[in-house]
This record gives structure tokens, sequence and C-alpha cells, in this order.
């Protein structure tokens, strides 16, 4: 990821690298890494020595750090001048995907502790 | 000043020399601009996935005294499915370098052996699913399994497609060779094929893992 042709304004993502080496390595790390935070997902789903509550949260952090692995990694999305486009695609994205689920699980959460039906009409339909 | 030899310099021409940066020298070529034009598909297929999701959030507890995620869902397997996709992603990467230098005998291996982990991934999701089916845990089970293989089978049906997608791309490699039109498409094969794995990350976490907590 250190080479830059300043005659390129743009790449592609996922674009392969002009040095074999360079390439091969970023998958290969990649690769470890992702292996490594779904193991850590794994374990940490099924261990009891961590706090309970937190676990839940602990797993959706370690998700999106695998997504942005992937991210670097595999479709090779960088900070550097050329790949100003696929960021700016990107983030636009990702702010539509916060916006959707967010957005939803907030309202429908409220929506269920507000607005549910008595409590034993919603033992019939929402048991946990 | 002469403007009559400044007109060509900022026409749509891909000369580079004098580019001030600011957009003169024209559209990108073919090679950038396609890919690009695909990214913004890949994202806009993530927001389709972000509303699924977000729809599977709102359902999870809706069971109607039906099966819970801790009843159904089965980690080993989960994790098998997971490494096969990884791996799967991890090997398009590979067939990707060996594409770029024009090597056919080890570019059809790596995307045949993309091909097989996919295979795996989505025999064990389509066992998965039999066996859900066969237990009455159907999609008309309850709202939070209608959701559950909408979401779950949203991913498989882009998988299976994706599978498809790799076989027309071996057969046009095959029969065509690297040529530039070729490997746009194998470059934007390879975006598709890595972003499905992205999806299955954020499935994996929410789905199976957050739902077979203790």
């Amino acid at each position: 990821m250190t080479e830059h042709d300043p005659e390129k304004l743009n790449v592609a993502p996922g674009a392969p690298h002009d040095s074999m080496l360079s390439e091969t390595v970023s998958y290969v790390i990649g690769l470890a890494l992702a292996l490594g935070l779904t193991a850590v997902s794994f374990w940490v789903a099924s261990t009891s020595s961590l706090w309970g509550p937190g676990v839940a949260t602990g797993l959706v952090v370690l998700a999106i750090a695998q997504m942005g692995i992937h991210l670097v990694f595999f479709l090779h999305i960088t900070s550097g001048p050329d790949n100003t486009n696929n960021v700016l695609a990107l983030a636009f994205g990702v702010l539509i995907v916060f916006l959707v689920m967010v957005g939803t699980i907030w309202i429908m959460t409220h929506m269920n502790a507000n607005m549910g039906p008595p409590p034993e009409m919603m033992n019939l339909q929402m048991q946990h | 000043m002469s403007t009559v030899s400044e007109a060509p310099a900022v026409g749509l021409t891909h000369q580079g020399s004098e580019d001030t940066g600011l957009g003169h020298r024209g559209p990108e070529s073919k090679s950038i601009v396609v890919p690009y034009g695909f990214w913004l598909f890949v994202l806009s297929d993530m927001v389709i996935f972000s509303a699924l999701f977000a729809t599977y959030a709102s359902l999870v507890h809706a069971t109607d005294g039906g099966p819970t995620t801790n009843e159904l869902f089965d980690r080993n397997l989960v994790a098998i499915e997971t490494i096969a996709l990884l791996l799967s992603s991890f090997v398009c990467g590979l067939a990707m370098i060996t594409a770029k230098r024009a090597n056919m005998l080890w570019t059809q291996g790596w995307l045949l052996l993309t091909g097989l982990l996919g295979a795996v991934f989505l025999g064990i999701e389509l066992y998965e699913f039999a066996k859900m089916i066969g237990e009455g845990a159907g999609p008309q089970r309850s709202a939070f399994l209608s959701s559950f293989f909408t979401l779950v089978g949203c991913h498989g049906a882009h998988v299976t497609a994706g599978l498809l997608w790799l076989g027309t791309m071996m057969a046009q490699i095959w029969a065509k060779g690297f040529q530039p039109h070729i490997m746009r498409r194998l470059l934007c094969y390879s975006v598709f094929w890595h972003a499905l794995d992205i999806i299955w990350v954020a499935i994996f976490t929410i789905v199976y893992l957050i739902g077979t907590l203790p």
C-alpha cells in the first residue's frame, strides 16, 4: 500500500497492487487478523468469565473491527488520495446503514415498551 | 496566448500532462469507472441488508410460543460456515493476484477452490434450513423465523448468485483469456465476493452468536 502513482487520480476498489509480494502479504495479514477476530468472537460468546451484559456489545465491536479488516486488506480501501472516491461512497453507505439500523431498533424498542398489548397478551406473542 | 492550441488540452482527452487537478482531463478510464459503479451497487446492497437486519432485530423475540434462537442455532456448524466463507474470500484474492499475472492454471485453480469453499458454505446453510423446516421451524412459524429466513436466505441467495457468476467467469477466462474487459468483470466479481463475507460477519455475530448467548 506504499506505492503511489502520481499520475493516477483514482484506483478501483479491490484493484490489485503492482507488487505481487505486497499484495500476497496484504491478503495473508487480512486472513490472519480475520481468523483471530472470529476466534475471539466465538470465545467471547461462550466463556463465562466476562461480564454478561457487556458481551453482546463486545461482539458487535469485534464484528465492526473484522469488517474494517476485510475492507482494508481484502478490498484495499486506503486513506490515500487515489481512494477518496471509494472512501466517500463507503462513508455514505455506512451513514445510511447506521441510520436504518439504529433508527429502526431505537423506535421499535420504544414502541414495544410504550404501545405494546397488555402484559398477558404480550406473553403470548413475545416470549423471551 | 493562443486559445487555439489550448482547446484540445481541456477537452475529453486522457493525456494528463495538462492536468490541473480540476477534472480537465475528462472521465477516468473504464477500468476505474466500472468497478467504482459496481462498488456503489455493493454499498446499496449493504443498505438493503441493513433493512433486513433492522427487521430481524425488531422481531427476534416475537416467537409466538415457537422455538427461540437458543433452541435452534448450532454454533459448531456456524463456525465451519464462517471459516469456509472466509477462506473462500481469501482464495478469491489469490486468484486475483495470479489473474493479474495472466497465469491461467493457477487462476482457474484458485477460482475453483473459491467456488468449492463457497459450495461448502451453501451446503451447510441449506442443511440447516432443511433441518429447521423439518422440525416445524419454517418461515411461517413465527415473525422471528420469517425475518430469520429472509435475512439469512437473502445472503444465501447472494452466495448462490456469486457461485453462478464464478462459473461464468471461469468459462470466460478460459475461452477469452485475460483481456481488459474480462479482468474488469473479474475485479467486480471479487468485490462482490468480499462484500458477501463482510455481510456474513454481521450475520454470524448478530444472529448466531448474540442469539445463542446463555
